[in-house]
């Protein structure tokens, strides 16, 4: 482990900063600690960069920081030093993501821990910046931990949760972060950064065991294998992801008993749903013009609720169709496309009706595209969608997909 | 329970620092009455480009509920003060997150206050600023437009008096004793607080009325619908360009390139070449070095700034070998984008006059390798027209404001 240069007293307390989810990021790399920090510039994960550079450069993180030639040898160096048993983060947006895509999939198929930050953007072209979800998306079906957050203090709390989670030697898998360019990572809040002892005592040290790459244990990572091999070897990382869920429990439990913090079920956040007849599903910072969307409909006497989904991967699938289940209709909003998908949704929405469909009650659910391309997704926006999935419920015919706030 | 917004519109790059510094300044002191905030930047205005107008927001508010309805907007819809730190602002913005002339108060609430920081006087101010329906509050801090290089930030305290001045024209979003604390929390120096004090005492309001200021109405652009646009993300080209008429003589002849009729970028000029078409030798350095293709080539061989589609930069200045044929003016003392070449052809005489008077209003910004010094020189003449909480030693107390006055064209 790196050497922390700050030295902390005993008198250690939370301190309140006024920083940018970007930079909550940042902070998290220097409370654990980290070894190895690969960067690349795009936007809007370039603003982590900098930070992070601005914390080396100011002797308050002491790390490897390596500025690559591309994003491909970006996310493959960190690899490589988690495999010599490294605290590694990393990060990109976009199509950024996308050219390092071959070192993507390979990182979770060695079992390789390391967390990235996804400064959710739209892929080009056109060149755009603005968030989509379509980036981290893209690697939903190959072994990440994928997590989406909503506040700049969530960004640095879900960080400090997603090393332990991804260094635990049940899970060894890496995990990112998405964070909705602009909103979060450009948006300065005020945000509780936690003394260091603190995060020691929440994160244990990285141990690699038997599956460190050291002279002294001496391995071979990554042979050519055959057919006779492959199935098996992709089962270690489906039994990883089904680990993950517990472990993500536990994390949360513990990080709630050290920092104070409830996140409740780690999975989703369930807002004014108690009584609700029916809800809106998202993911990201679009929670909050839906919540402020929501008290205003509830003053009015509807009763709508909302379900902010955190983890993608692993997917809640039992909790979150028990959840839904109780609603007579549930609408969801993906700020991401999936052309010629089922039913022409997005990708949530074909999740969340995959996860309903073995399900004694079925709400109908209606599928929203909606704030593409970093547009903002509006209090009106909200309401229409609600009447729409309040439609639904009463029994009458509706679209299965519907897009809002595109200009027609 | 209340909610205030507050805009800082600026030049890209060169007022960037000075832009978050008082956004995070309003957020920090609001923090200290026990409210909360967020300041963040307009996304759409980055990447940066020098002298583009980019916008920076503070929202104040006294709960985290309360706060959530702005945390996933790019801008709020109005806002209760809008701080131009550059004065040429006041002729209204388009940057790169929109199509079209948005004038610098569009945002500013009914009732709500324009600050400006500036030397000019509040008429020369709203000949510029485009003219409201509703009354609103010109605010007035004294002091050149505080412009920084890439790399370095001009520490002259324009921050610190914004926030001094904001206090006292809205004290229910901060008091200047919560600006004092958050000055003391972020930038350490009692210096900074006494600039606050003093910005907070010497503020200068008058109320605009209706209708007063440009009556011009800005270009607008209407975005299509997505059916309208063309598949494949393509668009049409500009087309190449004509010769036009000599006003005097009705010959046609050389050559006006066609322009982005959508996103003109002439609103990131603060100063603009003057020409003296009396001592011009038809070189061509300024035509072939304008980076923004802004010159037309006159049926009769000069090279006329297109004032639609000058950024201001200062090559041509630069690069043309005669002394004093072109000069860059402070862009406050034009009130309008007509041709140069035009105005020489139709009245030598007059345009000589016309000249003359305009290359007095020598401009104060800073567009990098051409103003070396520049800083010493202006605390220097800040210090001479009494405007005091210039950071540096030797500066003057008291003394009426003075400096630069501007005059219509």
């Amino acid at each position: 482990m790196a050497r922390v240069a700050e030295q902390v007293g005993p008198a250690e307390a939370e301190r309140e900063e006024l920083i940018s989810g970007s930079e909550a990021i940042a902070v998290a790399c220097k409370l654990a600690d980290v070894d190895v920090i690969t960067a690349y510039p795009i936007r809007p994960y370039d603003t982590v960069m900098q930070y992070v550079a601005k914390l080396v450069a100011n002797g308050e993180l002491d790390c490897e920081y390596i500025v690559a030639e591309s994003e491909h040898s970006q996310f493959e160096i960190v690899k490589h030093a988690s495999a010599a048993g490294a605290r590694v983060f990393c990060g990109s947006s976009g199509v950024g993501w996308m050219y390092a895509f071959e070192a993507l999939t390979v990182t979770p198929a060695l079992r390789i821990p390391l967390v990235a930050m996804v400064g959710n953007r739209a892929l080009d072209d056109p060149g755009a910046f603005g968030v989509e979800h379509n980036d981290a998306l893209a690697v939903r079906d190959l072994g990440w931990l994928l997590v989406w957050v909503d506040t700049a203090q969530e960004a640095l709390d879900t960080a400090l949760i997603a090393w332990r989670v991804a260094e635990d030697r049940r899970v060894f898998l890496p995990c990112a972060i998405g964070c909705d360019g602009a909103f979060l990572t450009h948006s300065q809040s005020m945000v509780k950064v936690p003394p260091p002892s603190w995060v020691r005592q929440f994160l244990p040290p990285y141990d690699r065991g038997d599956l460190l790459l050291h002279p002294d244990n001496p391995i071979t990572v990554a042979p050519q294998v055959n057919e006779d091999w492959l199935m098996e070897l992709r089962k270690h990382n489906d039994e990883a992801m089904k680990r993950a869920r517990v472990v993500l429990r536990e994390a949360y439990a513990d990080f709630e008993r050290i920092f104070g913090r409830a996140y409740g079920n780690p999975f989703f956040e369930e807002y004014r749903t108690e009584d609700a007849e029916v809800v809106l599903v998202g993911m990201g910072t679009l929670s909050m013009p839906v919540k402020v969307a929501v008290r205003q409909m509830r003053q009015q006497g509807v009763r709508v609720g909302f379900v902010r989904l955190r983890w993608f991967r692993p997917f809640p699938t039992e909790e979150l169709a028990t959840t839904l289940s109780r609603f007579r209709a549930v609408g969801v909003i993906d700020r991401d496309y999936s052309f010629g998908s089922p039913h022409a949704s997005g990708v949530l929405a074909n999740e969340i009706r995959a996860a309903l469909y073995n399900s004694l009650a079925r709400p109908p659910l209606v599928s929203f595209i909606c704030g593409l391309g970093g547009r903002e997704v509006t209090v009106p926006n909200v309401l229409e969608m609600t009447e729409l999935v309040r439609r639904a419920a009463a029994g009458e015919p509706a679209e299965s997909t519907y897009w809002i706030g595109i200009r027609q | 329970m209340a909610t205030y917004s507050v805009e800082v519109v600026y030049r890209g790059i060169f007022q960037k620092t000075l832009a978050k510094n008082i956004t995070r300044g309003i957020v920090l002191a609001a923090v200290k009455q026990g409210k909360t905030g967020i300041a963040f930047g307009r996304y759409g205005d980055s990447p940066e480009r020098n002298g583009i107008p980019a916008k920076n927001f503070a929202i104040v508010a006294d709960s985290e509920e309360e706060l959530q309805a702005s945390m996933a907007q790019y801008e709020p819809k109005s806002v209760d003060v809008t701080i131009a730190v550059d004065d040429t602002l006041c002729k209204g913005v388009e940057s790169w997150a929109w199509y079209g002339l948005q004038p610098i108060n569009k945002l500013t609430r009914p009732g709500g206050y324009l600050l400006v920081t500036t030397m000019l006087d509040f008429s020369d101010l709203l000949r510029m600023t485009h003219a409201r329906e509703q009354p609103y509050n010109l605010a007035v801090v004294r002091g050149l437009p505080s412009f920084s290089g890439l790399w370095v930030y001009k520490d002259d305290h324009t921050d610190v008096r914004v926030l001094g001045a904001i206090s006292r024209l809205l004290p229910d979003l901060v008091s200047l004793g919560a600006v004092e604390a958050a000055i003391r929390q972020e930038w350490k120096s009692e210096q900074k607080v006494a600039s606050a004090r003093k910005a907070y005492e010497r503020v200068e309001v008058m109320a605009v009325a209706p209708g007063v200021g440009d009556r011009r109405k800005p270009y607008e652009f209407e975005l299509p619908r997505w059916w309208e646009l063309r598949e494949g993300v393509t668009i049409p080209a500009i087309v190449s360009g004509e010769a036009f008429p000599d006003p005097t003589t009705g010959a046609v002849g050389g050559w006006r390139p066609a322009r982005n009729p959508y996103f003109k970028k002439f609103s990131t000029r603060t100063m603009r070449p003057v020409v003296d078409f009396d001592t011009c030798i038809k070189c061509t350095l300024c035509w072939l070095q304008c980076p923004d293709s802004c010159f037309d080539v006159t049926p009769d061989g000069y090279y006329d700034a297109n004032m639609e589609a000058c950024c201001g930069c200062g090559v041509c200045e630069a690069v043309c070998p005669v002394d004093n044929c072109i000069t860059m003016v402070n862009e406050a003392a034009f009130t309008s984008n007509d041709s140069q070449w035009a105005a020489w052809k139709r009245d030598r005489e007059a345009y000589r006059v016309w000249v003359r008077e305009k290359i007095q209003h020598r401009p104060e910004r800073s567009h990098g390798f051409q103003q070396r010094g520049q800083y010493e020189r202006q605390i220097r003449e800040m210090a001479a027209a009494g405007v005091g909480g210039a950071g540096v030693e030797g500066v003057r107390e008291g003394g009426p404001p003075g400096g630069v006055a501007a005059a219509g064209s």
